[in-house]
């Protein structure tokens, strides 16, 4: 560890000539910057998807809006449903797993460097695929369309009957192709957990990010497959005559629904177990405490991921299963919110007689404990079927994942950014701006998602493009709408929070947080070949046995 | 990683983790087991549910042979495998010379089989629902075999010049789990579209 001082100078690395410097970001292979190359285009992406969204509020302001036509709104959510989940959420939590997980288990790179960089250029060139669409949808005829169809592209939707020209495909191309950059990623994080752990960093020893990152992984394999596979009939169906999805032929549109779901379920909790890793790293830090009950989070972690593999019909309870699939779905559902209640307690645990410091990361996270924990209550009530078969496919339910997507994964994101970004830049993220960007987005986004879920409930269906005066949804929308607004502006306080650091940022040493794992005892940002000398680890926190000699946490394991 | 427990002496001995090549490939396998289950999945749906003919019982004949080229694929990709472990490079070029050989005639099973259904018995990808399902999952399967003959031929090619030796071990055993993951589902694909399906 006494090695840890080399660090490259800035400005050597300023004065080579620029076409040099995008060469090498261009060619990398070295995971911390395929990692930021995640997470920097998973930002264009949420700036193009933000975009989308408040075109879709603008239109819903007040009834009978013409900001844009029902083709136009049809795309909008269409595109904005996609991007935000495979081009923004998606790759910004794989560049996290790929920039933390090698420092964290003391690794000098990923295992597949290679595999990596193929891997981020796959799905950033899916979305750049997707985003084609609205000049060559049509074939280039002149007039371009993006797909119009919903996230979901429920069958026959998809079918060359009602979706002509080429949008449909841009759609699926953009998914298989990130698809596989999906899997390669997901099979580098679990040989590079398994393969290069430091000596001492035993199984039972990893952070919990590792871990969890770990559980990820095993998921995207079994969960996005599915739908590639379903991509590659809809491919054949499109292109080759075939008929898996031709209900005129005898297929079944049904089917389409089960294989999209059984992604699509799983889909939330590897989105959801990534930020679950954050909490687990940033509130123990932050409360000046371990974590609470270590193994049971492990535990309920794994049993998180294969419930969740059982549950994918609950967003199918309204197209007429029998009741023994029904009662099945509506049990499986309502159990994961066991295991996720433990982890729940298990943070609060944490946070118990902690000394609770309240910096812009602990707050991101204290909002994400409290809205993840509604959005979960949410998620309970339309577990039940009956409750659904009022409520689904109306704004309750959007109200809903947005609650558990902006709620709870994008607050986790935030307090992983303004943790992190002092390792990634060698600079401290402005804690007034963060306080800014956290009291301004908390208030945006309760005034959205909270009042949303009234209009649901007044049966307010999903995916209209306007609706009639007169039915007591006007205000309730505009008040949505400002909300949306005020986030917007949350954001943009963040943007600038993350440009502005990084040039004025108070310049910060190894370890800004007093943290206890491996990724803080390197220099910020870490050298190329992060760590000079392997590390050797004793126990889950190298860091405090490293500042603490005389009370180290391996005397205790 | 023989970089990292040199540098640690007092814990080289203790400090043993999985090859990175095995664990990669076993999770490329979970992940194509994912594929190849919604594939089966819609073969095993649509069973029957074709409205016009033919039926899979009016043209299917059991590849009984190929089958058993396949499968005795893997025993041979085995042996071979286990005379580089002791550097039998010749005993390991013959084994494997005959793996491809093995897969190549699979795959002519396969291409014999096609060229029958579409001439003489006019089935294609778009006749009908069993059309459809039967061509995509043994499509996808022979896909897979035709992947698995180009890294067997890419390895071959090293075997020639000379470059196969007990240091390439691993790498062929990682190329081995591919091949009998494929053998492994073609049992599957036997069962479920030549017997059960039938």
């Amino acid at each position: 560890m006494s090695s840890n001082a080399i660090t490259i100078p800035g400005t050597q690395i300023e004065t080579r000539p620029w076409v040099d410097e995008l060469h090498q970001w261009l060619a990398t292979v070295d995971h911390k910057r395929l990692g930021i190359l995640y997470i920097v285009s998973a930002l264009l992406f949420l700036a193009v998807g933000g975009v989308e969204a408040l075109i879709i509020r603008i239109q819903l302001m007040h009834s009978h809006n013409n900001f844009v036509s029902p083709e136009v709104f049809n795309q909008m959510f269409t595109m904005h449903g996609t991007t935000m989940i495979f081009f923004v959420a998606m790759p910004i939590l794989f560049g996290f797993a790929n920039y933390l997980v090698p420092l964290m288990i003391g690794a000098r790179d990923m295992a597949f460097p290679r595999l990596n960089a193929f891997s981020f250029w796959l799905s950033f060139l899916g979305g750049l695929l997707l985003y084609f669409s609205f000049l060559g949808g049509s074939g280039l005829y002149g007039a371009g369309s993006a797909p119009d169809v919903g996230w979901w592209s429920y069958a026959p939707l998809g079918a060359r009957a009602f979706s002509p020209g080429h949008s449909s495909d841009y759609w699926t191309l953009a998914l298989l192709v990130s698809g596989f950059g999906s899997i390669g990623t997901a099979i580098n994080i679990i040989a590079t957990i398994l393969c290069l752990r430091c000596p001492g960093m035993k199984i039972s020893r990893m952070p919990l990010l590792v871990w969890m990152n770990l559980v990820m992984a095993g998921m995207v394999l079994i969960a996005i497959t599915p739908l590639s596979a379903a991509q590659i009939m809809l491919l054949i169906d499109r292109y080759l005559g075939g008929h898996f999805f031709d209900t005129q032929a005898g297929g079944s549109a049904v089917l389409w629904m089960h294989f999209f779901w059984i992604f699509g379920h799983p889909e939330v909790y590897v989105l959801i177990i990534p930020c679950f890793a954050f909490m687990s790293e940033i509130i123990p830090v932050f409360s000046r405490k371990p974590i609470f009950g270590y193994p049971v989070m492990v535990a309920a972690t794994v049993c998180i991921a294969f419930v969740s593999m059982s549950v994918w019909a609950h967003h199918m309870f309204t197209i007429g299963m029998n009741s023994y699939a029904n009662s099945f779905f509506t049990l499986t559902t309502m159990a994961v919110g066991v295991p996720t209640g433990i982890k729940i307690f298990n943070w609060i645990g944490t946070m118990w007689g902690g000394r609770i410091q309240f910096k812009t990361p602990m707050l991101f996270s204290i909002g994400f404990l409290f809205q993840f924990l509604i959005a979960g209550l949410t998620g309970i009530m339309m577990a039940a079927s009956p409750f659904d078969w009022q409520l689904s496919l109306s704004y309750f339910v959007v109200a809903h994942f947005h609650y558990v997507i902006v709620g709870g994964i994008l607050f986790a994101l935030f307090a992983a950014f303004y943790y992190w970004y002092p390792k990634i830049t060698g600079r401290m993220l402005s804690e007034r701006l963060g306080k800014w960007h956290f009291w301004l987005f908390l208030i945006g986004f309760h005034l959205t998602f909270d009042v949303m879920h009234i209009p649901g409930l007044l049966g307010m269906p999903r995916r209209i493009y306007t609706y009639e005066p007169g039915r007591g949804w006007d205000n309730l929308n505009f008040i949505i709408t400002v909300g949306a607004f005020i986030q917007a502006l949350a954001i943009l306080v963040f943007l600038a929070n993350l440009v502005i650091s990084y040039f004025k940022g108070a310049r910060i040493g190894n370890d800004p947080w007093d943290a206890w794992t491996l990724e803080w005892s390197i220099s910020s940002p870490p050298p190329a070949y992060n760590f000079a000398t392997v590390p050797t680890v004793a126990s889950r926190r190298p860091l405090w046995d490293l500042k603490h000699p005389e009370d180290p946490d391996s005397r205790y394991e | 990683m023989s970089a990292v427990t040199t540098s640690f002496p007092k814990t080289a001995a203790a400090w043993d983790l999985p090859s990175r090549g095995k664990v990669a490939m076993a999770g490329l396998i979970i992940a194509e087991s994912a594929i190849f289950t919604i594939f089966v999945v819609a073969y095993l749906f649509y069973l029957g549910k074709s409205i016009a003919g033919p039926t899979p019982s009016e043209v299917l004949e059991t590849p009984i042979f190929y089958t058993i080229c396949l499968l005795s694929s893997s025993l041979t990709i085995h042996l071979a495998a286990k005379a580089l472990e002791r550097d039998y490079a010749r005993l390991f070029l013959a084994f494997w010379l005959l793996t491809i050989a093995l897969g190549g005639l699979f795959l002519y099973g396969t291409a014999q089989e096609w060229h029958r259904l579409i001439y003489d018995r006019g089935l294609t990808i778009s006749t009908n629902l069993f059309g459809t399902t039967y061509y995509s999952l043994v499509g996808l399967h022979a896909f897979h075999v035709t992947a698995g003959l180009i890294m067997l031929s890419v390895a071959a090619i090293f075997g020639f010049a000379g470059r196969m030796g007990v240091s390439q071990s691993g790498r062929v055993a990682v190329l081995s789990m591919y091949w009998h993951f494929v053998d492994a589902v073609w049992v599957v694909v036997f069962t479920v579209v030549y017997v059960l399906g039938r």
